[in-house]
Formats: structure tokens, C-alpha cells, sequence
């Protein structure tokens, strides 16, 4: 018989797609099973941020912020505010800086887990997405202590915080922390060693290192193929110079380095670094004012500033340029979710469309960070 | 994997001024501007049309070797000109640098560096969407945050709202 001709097929995923985590559309071209192409389509979350923040004035930029990356508000009004900070050529508080990192890595906790677990869930794993929201609470608890609000803070403000810590706030921390360190232990044993999981993660969407330097990857989906590169280390900001603790790196423990379980991997682990921090910095908080003296009305000298600092998905950038008046004349976020999603076409060709799922999951992209 | 400079070796990094001068000795016609003063940061203008060549030589050029590009922004500098601000970083040598390019309005064109950092693909794609700024030799240039049907160009500074989208009146 004369070899059948064989045809390939566009299909549509998403924009609804379960497992594309909020409102993706990926246009597929497969063979048979077989993902030849897939091109991403985005813009269905785009409020142009951008474009409202040349109407306000700096403070009331940073609500704005906190909507970007929705699962990271901190780090996302961290990063903006120390870009208004150096532009200011101000200095905060150390307490400041302090409560900040605690607030962040509090947050890069709390977005892991989301990550994580939504991934299991990806897979096929129910319970450890259950475990991962549990503890998820317990840090939004924290973070509604101190605030008042679960998801979009504005906690930082240009110059300070809000607010102080809330009396006993140290105590509950440390008792979360006990708490949690055990149950990173638990995941491990329910998902990340986990046969199956293994099976559907390992060598799937091999990342090598020099395509995601091309590419400009970052975060977790960087260290994943290996490349030890964490801002915190390696362009120190705020305080994290004062800590002891490590950069995670994926070695290809159970497949290929770069893959699928190196990238959810990283964050697992990252995990247990984040608590190191937190551990330290409760214990070494300096008293003081939580708000530097700045005037109500911040009106930088014209200038230009690119500030970078590593959120839970990796390097958030912003470009602020001041003309002298007290609205920016242009803002615009580096988003890392953005920079690391349009690599998905590289990382997904000659895979099966259920591990395209897997791959998704593995570069854990917000949408509301990439379409701004 | 590239080798990472080991903190102690951070010192052999290169400020703005010997990377401008290194620039200039390849490039002496292309470099219009360099800023040493500039608040915050130093930064140098280029022709644009010598653009990808000019990121070639970043790239490549082993003293140099500017293998990240962090971001590339599109700008309306409000004077007539629209442009491209590079912010390039250097993995190996740890150091970094922001180029500029400007365009006319009327006729913003400027070669891609798509084929140097991939990462320029979706950021020229934003430039070319929100500011309307066209990359020759892009390989996929279309809209990609806004939908394909939108009028004008929103982050220009002179931008009007449409009034209708598609038989729908666009609220503000």
C-alpha cells in the first residue's frame, strides 16, 4: 500500500483553556498528536497600564502595579518603588527595607505554591493543590494583618509603608513558618517524587541554557536549565545582602536538565530559601520610622531609571522616565511572564499536546502580568 | 552554560565610558550622542538605521559580549521623534548599557534585532503596537496586546481614543 498522505491540523487552546491559568489562546499545529508549532496569542487581560500611568501621579501608580502580576502585588510594588526611590536618589528607613523583604519573600511563598500547585493540578494531582491553598491562607492571613487587604496591598509606598507591622505579626510569622517547613517535606512525598508525576514532567519542554539567555528567561524557568542567576545575588537591592541563603539551581536530577520537573522544582526549593530569609530578617528587624521624610507631592528631577528586581517569575523591570512633573512621562514593566511566555514556541515543538499542557504549566505565567 | 564572573572578579567589569569609546572605534559615523551625565544612568543615542549592526558587534564583541537584553522599550520623546531604548546586560562581564535610537514620526522605521536576542521578537511587536514603530525584517510583526482591527498607535503622546470600536462606543 502507497504510503497515506498525511495533513496537519490548527487547533485552537484556549483562550478558556483550563490549564493555560487565566486567558491564553494558543494556536496549535499539530501531526497527528504531535505539536509542530505553537504560537501564542495574548493581549484578552490588557488594561495599558502604561498608558494610565502617564495620567496619574507616582503614588497612585502603584495600585496599578499591584494588578499586574495579581498572585505577586508585592514584589510588583517593590520593584516600582524602589525605581521611584532611586529616581528620588532617596534613602528609607532600614526597617523599611527590612519589612519589605519579609513582605516579598512572604509573597514568593505564597505565588509558589499557587504555582505548584496549580500544576499538580495541570497533571492530575488533586490533594497537593488542596495543601498548597491551605498554607496559601495562612500567608494571605498575614498580609490582611498587616494590611487589610488578601490579594492587591498597595502596601509599599514611595518613601515607606502604609503601615507598621501589626503587634504580635512577628510571632504569628515564626508560627507559620514552623508550621510550614514540614509540609515542603509533605510535597515532596505527595507530587514532586511522585512516579507519575516524574513520568509527565521529566525530559518534557527541555529549556538549554544558552536559548534562555537568548531569550532573556528569567526567574525560576532560567534557573531551571541550570544557570545560577537570581537577582537578590547578583544585582543585590534592598537588603538581601544581609542574609545568608542560596540560589536553586535545576541539575537534571531525575531527566534532562532544563526540563519540565527542573523548573517546578526550583520552586519547591525556593521555598525553603524564602523562609531562611524570613527566619533571619524577623529576627534582626531594627526599630525606626516606617515612612521616609518625602514630600506629599513627588516631583523627581527629569531623568530616567531601569529598575529590575527578581518576583516570584523572574525579573519584573520598570523604565520610568520623569520629565520634572509629578505624573511620569513614560512607564513601562518589564514583564517576566510576558518575556518568559513568548519562548513557549521553542520549548513545545515535537511534544504531544498533553505535554504542551505540562510545559504551560511549567513556566507559570499570570496573565494579568503579561498583558498589562 | 556561560561562565559567571565570580564576585571577586567583578572589578574587570566595564563602565559606560569605555564601553561607548570601545563602541565608537567600530562604529565611529553611527554613535550621534553619548550622555555620561544622565540622571541615574549614562546612556548613548545611535543612527537607527545601523541598529542591528551596532547589536551585533554588543553581542559578539568578546570584551564586551552583551548577551541579555533586559528590555526594549518604545518611547514618544514628544519632540517630533518616537524611538527605541535598549537596555542591554552583559551575563558574563556583569556589566550594562542603555542605547537609544530615535525615528521621525512620519516615517519610523528601523532594522529588528530579533536575529541577535530572540527576546526582542514580543518587545518589538509591543513597540510596533502601542507606538507604531516598524521593524524591518521582523519575522512576525503584527499587533500583539491590542486587537488587530485597532486604530492608531495609544502610547503616543498626540493619540486620540477612537470613538467607535467595531459598532461599539468606546467609553473613554
Amino acid at each position: 500500500m502507497a504510503e497515506l498522505r498525511t495533513e496537519e491540523m490548527v487547533l485552537n487552546m484556549g483562550p478558556q483553556h483550563p490549564s493555560t491559568h487565566g486567558v491564553l489562546r494558543v494556536e496549535l499545529v499539530v501531526d497527528g498528536e504531535v505539536v509542530v508549532d505553537a504560537v501564542p496569542h495574548i493581549g484578552y487581560l490588557h488594561r495599558c497600564f502604561e498608558k494610565h500611568a502617564e495620567a496619574m501621579n507616582y503614588q497612585q501608580i502603584v495600585p496599578y502595579c499591584d494588578r499586574m502580576d495579581y498572585l505577586a502585588s508585592m514584589n510588583n510594588d517593590h520593584a516600582y518603588v524602589l525605581g521611584v526611590e532611586k529616581l528620588l536618589n532617596i534613602q528609607v528607613p532600614e526597617r523599611v527595607e527590612y519589612i519589605r523583604v519579609i513582605m516579598a519573600e512572604l509573597q514568593r511563598i505564597a505565588s509558589h505554591l499557587v504555582a505548584v500547585g496549580t500544576y499538580g493540578l495541570d497533571i492530575g494531582a488533586f490533594t497537593p493543590f488542596l495543601f498548597c491553598f491551605r498554607d496559601r491562607e495562612m500567608i494571605l492571613d498575614l498580609f490582611e494583618n498587616v494590611c487589610g487587604a488578601r490579594l492587591l496591598y498597595n502596601y509599599m509606598w514611595p518613601g515607606g509603608l502604609s503601615h507598621d507591622l501589626t503587634p504580635g505579626f512577628i510571632e504569628k510569622t515564626k508560627a507559620f513558618i514552623k508550621h510550614f517547613r514540614p509540609t515542603i517535606k509533605e510535597l515532596n512525598d505527595l507530587l514532586s517524587y511522585n512516579e507519575i508525576f516524574v513520568k509527565r514532567t521529566a525530559n518534557v519542554g527541555v529549556l538549554p541554557a544558552d536559548v534562555a539567555i537568548n531569550y532573556a528567561a528569567s526567574g525560576p524557568t532560567l534557573r531551571g536549565s541550570g544557570v545560577k542567576w537570581d537577582l537578590r545575588k547578583d544585582d543585590p537591592y534592598s537588603v538581601y545582602h544581609k542574609f545568608d541563603w542560596d540560589v536553586v539551581v535545576g541539575t537534571g536530577e531525575v531527566g534532562t536538565l532544563g526540563d519540565c520537573w527542573d523548573r517546578y522544582m526550583v520552586r519547591v526549593r525556593e521555598m525553603e530559601q524564602s523562609l531562611r530569609i524570613i527566619e533571619q530578617a524577623l529576627d534582626t528587624i531594627p526599630d525606626g520610622d516606617v515612612q521616609a521624610a518625602i514630600p506629599k507631592r513627588i516631583r523627581p528631577v527629569a531623568g530616567e531609571v531601569y529598575v529590575r528586581s527578581e518576583t516570584p517569575r523572574g525579573e519584573l523591570g520598570y523604565y520610568i522616565i520623569s520629565d520634572g512633573g509629578q505624573k511620569p512621562f513614560r512607564v513601562k514593566a518589564r514583564a517576566p511572564s510576558f518575556v518568559n511566555l513568548s519562548l513557549l514556541p521553542e520549548i513545545s515543538r515535537g511534544y504531544l499536546i498533553a505535554d504542551l499542557v505540562a510545559i504551560i504549566g511549567s513556566v507559570d505565567i499570570v496573565l494579568g502580568d503579561v498583558d498589562r | 552554560m556561560p561562565s559567571l564572573l565570580k564576585k571577586s572578579e567583578w572589578f574587570k567589569r566595564m563602565n559606560a565610558n569605555e564601553i561607548n569609546e570601545k563602541l565608537k572605534s567600530g562604529f565611529p559615523e553611527a554613535v550621534v550622542e553619548f550622555k555620561a551625565d544622565a540622571v541615574t544612568e549614562p546612556y548613548i543615542v545611535v543612527r537607527p538605521e545601523s541598529v542591528r549592526d551596532i547589536a551585533k558587534f554588543l553581542a559578539s564583541d568578546p570584551e564586551l559580549k552583551f548577551d541579555y537584553l533586559m528590555s526594549l522599550s518604545g518611547v514618544d520623546f514628544n519632540d517630533g521623534n518616537i524611538g527605541v531604548v535598549y537596555h542591554l546586560f552583559s551575563m558574563e562581564k556583569r556589566h550594562r548599557i542603555v542605547v537609544k535610537a530615535k525615528v521621525s514620526k512620519e516615517n519610523p522605521e528601523m532594522p529588528s534585532v530579533e536575529s541577535v536576542w530572540k527576546s526582542a521578537n514580543w518587545h518589538e511587536r509591543e513597540a510596533f503596537d502601542l507606538f507604531g514603530i516598524v521593524f524591518k525584517d521582523h519575522p512576525d510583526l503584527r499587533r500583539i496586546l491590542l486587537p488587530d482591527d485597532w486604530e492608531g498607535y495609544p502610547l503616543r503622546k498626540d493619540y486620540k481614543v477612537q470613538e467607535y470600536y467595531r459598532g461599539m462606543k468606546v467609553p473613554y
